[in-house]
């Protein structure tokens, strides 16, 4: 038998169809009489809608019906939901716009859907969307979160294009501790807009069935529960029941694919209308205009040091651009995700943070990889090193005055969250070593020589995982639980099949979550294939984001795999004439203790469907157990990122010549996906440090709309990157592992900018530190 | 995209002919600007008149002086070929770093030159060289041969047959690429020829253009000193979301100090 453990880096069951070109995408689903929809959008960022014509657009060839939000309102639908509520400091709730299925009144941002056609075939469904009329009266955009509190309301229910000021913290002993401090560093910064694109972009299939009242729904989800929750109990399309969501392969997803959107919801009651189903996939341009963007945030910071350079405060003020609607969770993104995060691995005794969330003629923005917790890192890590450099003290050993040790843990923060272990010392001296920090001033030297300019930087991130304990995310606002559930179901010849309500996208959850099940019960990794995806097929779910699946999912189903082992000791003892306390469990062999009896896993997985010898009396037959696993806490997954960049001081070109990751993730079940998932990650911070940028113009036009225009990173735009692991596992889930998803985007972007200016010999330079940007600052540092 | 006809002509007389009796007819080469922007409908051509299967229209040959490349040659081909690094080889590098293996490999030199698009790599290349551009039915020459943004000497139906490049001394090419899409923000074609010295920049301004302050100080002294005090009119140059006039003028020298540096 061959078996794999948790540790070994199993090659992914999944990649043998990716890589074979037999993964069945969404777009990949075809189903007989399948229509196809186009989206009529917005062409401006602000306008009142005046008429809409649809007659022509209806009368064109092979078109089935043309729909506006005239008709969402005459099925009394109900508009797109926040999940997450958050309250201003004054007490009041978050003002929340309705979030309309098709605009029908006024467009809010340039891409916005108004109208949904839908045709027999693809061309005819988009000619016909360009013989849609629509006569608008265009209203001045306002793009700039700075200027949006100063600017004519978007919604009328949002005064000022506030949504929220939220706060956190004690600001009276945040100011005084400031106030009294021996040095304060103060700096303002702006975190870039980001757009996602996930390989794939957003497709959905809707599949109505008149004869039982069925909505079937194919889509792009990382949560397809989530989906058919918001579908039934905000806009009632029809009751829970009755809708299947079915989430098959997804080529990517960063948090863009978690939120229900304006397409997939009209394409589901566009079928339900017409009872026939419908596929749309979004093209990249419908991507780049209306997937939820991620990050623009807009601070200022005060970070407090006594004499001995101990931080006594940290005081925050961000303005978060949400766009033109509340997005599924973005009012979370900016406060809890954010305002959380902020005491780093430090041990501040003061931090206050206040959040301005406010409204613009963009398109929404909500959770990208990370969300909230890079917008965290790099405030905290971009000021904590701009303190040592005012101070003149080694950003190292700065930080490593402050960490918070050992000793400490579990620490209470100053900003809501008790973290359970860590070892910041660990991660950031092993992190050294790989980097050659003694080695630096040397390479700098001979870098100088060249003609070049060579910098390092620091990054000691934290990130809080594992989302979420429902009671503390119930009691700060959340609208859902975030258990996980899990299901093992051990087959009559011994194979094992497992049901998570997590997604992979991309993750690899199909192998990491077999290999844990397997090492649990001592089969092959071969014998366990996991299922997902599917609300038709296993229990509710919440699906995946915020780096939480095998530390929920995982521990639902470590709990499932407890249980199924509990009562395969009871069929043992019963087979082998002993008590059930008797039994031990190893390796794939249930023993009778002080005997020489043993049954097999297999043995025993017959005996509970084949009960002929059975103790019926007090035991069901089968062998499937099922868990839900809420979490006691977050997890707290953190380490340090070092950057080292080479400048072509003519050119302004930044070249990093090394990027050292040390990440403690708690108990790693597969090395080589963890390794990926950070590798995947460094990239996407690099892309935001470096490349990235979301530009609308003052008009709201998205002039970022593709390609030519917006920069993802390539490969040859990457160092190798040097990685490795330090290891406190979770104390409060059975897997003890923290999550990995997100830290290489977390960690990254300070890492890269501090080691940008320290190589310039500056202390600021906005993202994305482009060539250009890097050649004006060089510029101006020598005064030319 | 929309409907169009789409033509596969056997002979450039058959081409031409199809040309004229079509609405609004495009040849179509390698497709990979014209393909693209008619899927995003920005382009709606009534007919395609697909020239793939016309004999005769690619290969590289070296003939009496000059370096000559079908106009259906791909990117690839030129990149690769061992008649262009014997003759003019800044052109294998030039054409290998013309945006990634994919359109190296659909994309054709005679497409490239007739799009004229002023962050092209080919245009630089075209005029530094002196390279006359073969038609169906003339010569023209680099310099007479781009009119102004994606505008060339080229009657509507005329249909690019070769590029006839002169051999020269020596001559190189190199780009400071835009990071998003890879097209030259700053590309610069330096000859030397004699006493002559050529320096053609794209992407910097509106169309290609010959840069002659450079020319004059690099004859005069063929070295990166004669470039410090050059200065190009900033007002002259692009700006826009990628980069400032500022930058791209300073580029062009950077470029050119680069370029230089090539030669031995």
């Amino acid at each position: 038998m061959v078996q794999q453990s948790i540790g070994e880096s199993v090659l992914r069951k999944e990649d043998q169809r990716f890589i074979t070109g037999r993964g069945r995408y969404t777009d990949d689903i075809n189903l007989r009489g399948q229509a196809y929809a186009a989206f009529v959008r917005a062409p401006m960022a602000h306008a009142h809608i005046r008429k809409i014509d649809v007659s022509a657009a209806m009368a064109a060839a092979e078109v089935i019906s043309v729909l506006t939000g005239e008709q969402v309102a005459e099925d009394g639908l109900g508009a797109l939901p926040c999940g997450w509520m958050v309250h201003s400091k004054d007490g009041s709730e978050m003002k929340q716009p309705a979030h309309p299925v098709l605009a029908a009144t006024r467009v809010n941002y340039a891409g916005e859907p108004i109208a949904i056609v839908v045709a027999n075939t693809l061309k005819a469904a988009r000619n016909a969307a360009e013989l849609v009329e629509i006569e608008y009266e265009e209203i001045d955009a306002v793009i700039d979160p700075r200027l949006a509190r100063t600017s004519p309301a978007i919604h009328e229910d949002a005064p000022a294009n506030t949504s929220y000021n939220w706060e956190l913290g004690d600001k009276s002993a945040t100011l005084a501790a400031i106030e009294s401090a021996a040095h304060v560093t103060r700096i303002s910064l702006v975190n870039n807009r980001l757009i996602p694109n996930a390989i794939e972009p957003r497709a959905a299939v809707a599949d109505f069935n008149p004869g039982t009242d069925e909505l079937t729904l194919y889509t792009t989800s990382q949560n397809p529960h989530l989906v058919r929750l918001i579908f039934s109990a905000f806009v009632q399309l029809a009751p829970e029941h009755k809708i299947r969501i079915i989430a098959p392969d997804v080529g990517g997803g960063f948090g863009s694919k978690i939120f229900v959107y304006s397409e997939e919801t009209a394409l589901s009651w566009a079928s339900m209308k017409l009872g026939i189903p419908i596929k749309w996939t979004a093209e990249r341009s419908e991507s780049f205009l209306a997937d939820a963007h991620g990050r623009d945030h807009v601070t200022e910071a005060a970070l407090g040091l006594d004499a001995e350079g101990k931080f006594v405060g940290l005081h925050v003020s961000t303005i978060a651009n949400v766009g033109a609607y509340l997005s599924t969770f973005a009012s979370s993104v900016p406060t809890y995700l954010y305002g959380t995060l902020l005491a780093g691995q430090y041990k501040t005794p003061n931090i206050y943070v206040e959040v301005d969330a406010v409204f613009t003629n963009s398109a929404p923005v909500d959770a990208y990889r990370g969300a909230g917790r890079p917008e965290a890192t790099f405030l905290l890590e971009r000021i904590v090193e701009t303190a040592a450099r005012e101070l003149n003290i080694d950003p190292v050993e700065l930080r490593r005055r402050n960490f918070i040790q050992p000793a400490d843990f579990p620490y209470q923060t100053p900003v809501a969250l008790e973290y359970d272990i860590g070892d910041y010392e660990a991660s950031l001296s092993r992190a050294l070593e790989i980097a050659d920090y003694a080695g630096f001033p040397a390479r700098k030297q001979a870098s100088i020589a060249l003609g070049r300019k060579r910098g390092i930087g620091f990054s000691c991130y934290i990130e809080a995982c594992g989302l979420a304990p429902s009671q503390v995310a119930g009691s700060l606002g959340a609208g859902v639980g975030l258990w996980e559930s899990g299901e093992v179901r051990v087959n009559p010849t011994g194979n094992v099949t497992v049901l998570t309500g997590s997604h992979s996208h991309g993750q690899g959850h199909e192998t990491t979550f077999a290999q844990l099940v397997a090492s649990k019960f001592g089969i092959s990794v071969d014998d366990v294939d996991v299922v997902h995806g599917d609300t038709g097929k296993m229990d509710f779910g919440m699906g995946t984001y915020g780096s939480r699946s095998l530390a929920v999912g995982g521990s639902a189903l470590s709990s499932a795999s407890d249980k199924v082992i509990a009562k395969g000791k009871k069929i043992a003892a019963h087979l082998m004439k002993g008590d059930a306390d008797e039994i031990d469990f190893d390796d794939g062999e249930f023993r009778l203790r002080e005997s020489n009896q043993s049954k097999t896993f297999q043995e025993i997985a017959f005996a509970a469907y084949v009960p002929h010898d059975y103790p019926l009396e007090e035991l069901e037959p089968g062998l499937t157990e099922k868990a839900f696993y809420d979490p006691k806490n977050f997890t707290y997954p953190a380490g340090t990122h070092i950057c080292e960049v080479e400048i072509d001081p003519e050119t302004g070109i930044v070249d990093i010549v090394k990027f050292t990751a040390v990440d403690d993730f708690g108990t790693i079940i597969n090395p080589m996906i963890v390794e990926g998932q950070v590798h995947g990650g460094i990239a996407q911070g690099i892309g935001q440090a470096l490349l990235e940028q979301c530009r609308y113009d003052e008009a709201g036009q998205l002039q970022t709309g593709s390609y030519m225009d917006y920069c993802m990173p390539r490969a040859d735009d990457l160092p190798s990157f040097d990685v490795d692991v330090t290891s406190t596992p979770c104390t409060h889930n059975p897997v003890g592992a923290k999550g990995c998803g997100e830290a290489g985007a977390i960690g990254s972007p300070p890492a890269v900018i501090n080691a940008i200016t320290d190589a310039i010999g500056i202390m600021d330079i906005e993202m994305p530190a482009t060539s250009e940007r890097v050649w004006q600052a060089i510029r101006q540092a020598e005064g030319r | 995209m929309y409907d169009f006809n789409y033509h596969r002509p056997h002979s450039v007389a058959d081409a031409v002919k199809l040309f004229r009796q079509s609405d609004d007819a495009m040849y179509l080469a390698g497709g990979h600007t014209l393909i693209p922007s008619m899927k995003v409908r920005l382009r709606a051509p009534t007919d395609l008149i697909d020239l793939a299967a016309i004999p005769g229209l690619d290969g590289i040959s070296e003939e009496s002086g000059n370096l000559v490349i079908g106009a259906f040659t791909r990117h690839d081909a030129v990149a690769t070929s061992e008649v262009v690094r014997r003759a003019i080889p800044a052109l294998n590098i030039l054409a290998g770093g013309i945006g990634d293996a994919q359109v190296r490999n659909r994309g054709t030199i005679g497409g490239s030159v007739a799009n004229n698009d002023p962050a092209a790599d080919y245009p630089a290349a075209l005029l530094a060289l002196n390279a006359t551009v073969r038609t169906d039915r003339r010569e023209i020459s680099a310099a007479e041969f781009s009119t102004g943004m994606f505008e060339t000497a080229l009657e509507e139906d005329e249909m690019i047959q070769s590029i006839a490049f002169p051999l020269v001394e020596a001559a190189t090419y190199v780009k400071f690429p835009n990071p998003a899409s890879r097209y030259a923000m700053v590309g610069v074609f330096m000859v030397r020829q004699g006493g002559e010295v050529r320096v053609a920049i794209t992407g910097a301004a509106s169309g290609v253009f010959r840069c002659t302050d450079m020319e004059t100080a690099l004859a005069a002294d063929f070295s990166a000193s004669a470039l410090e005090n050059i200065k190009l009119d900033v007002h002259a140059m692009n700006d826009d979301m990628h980069a400032s006039a500022e930058y791209r003028a300073h580029l062009c020298v950077v470029m050119a100090k680069q370029a230089l540096s090539k030669f031995s």
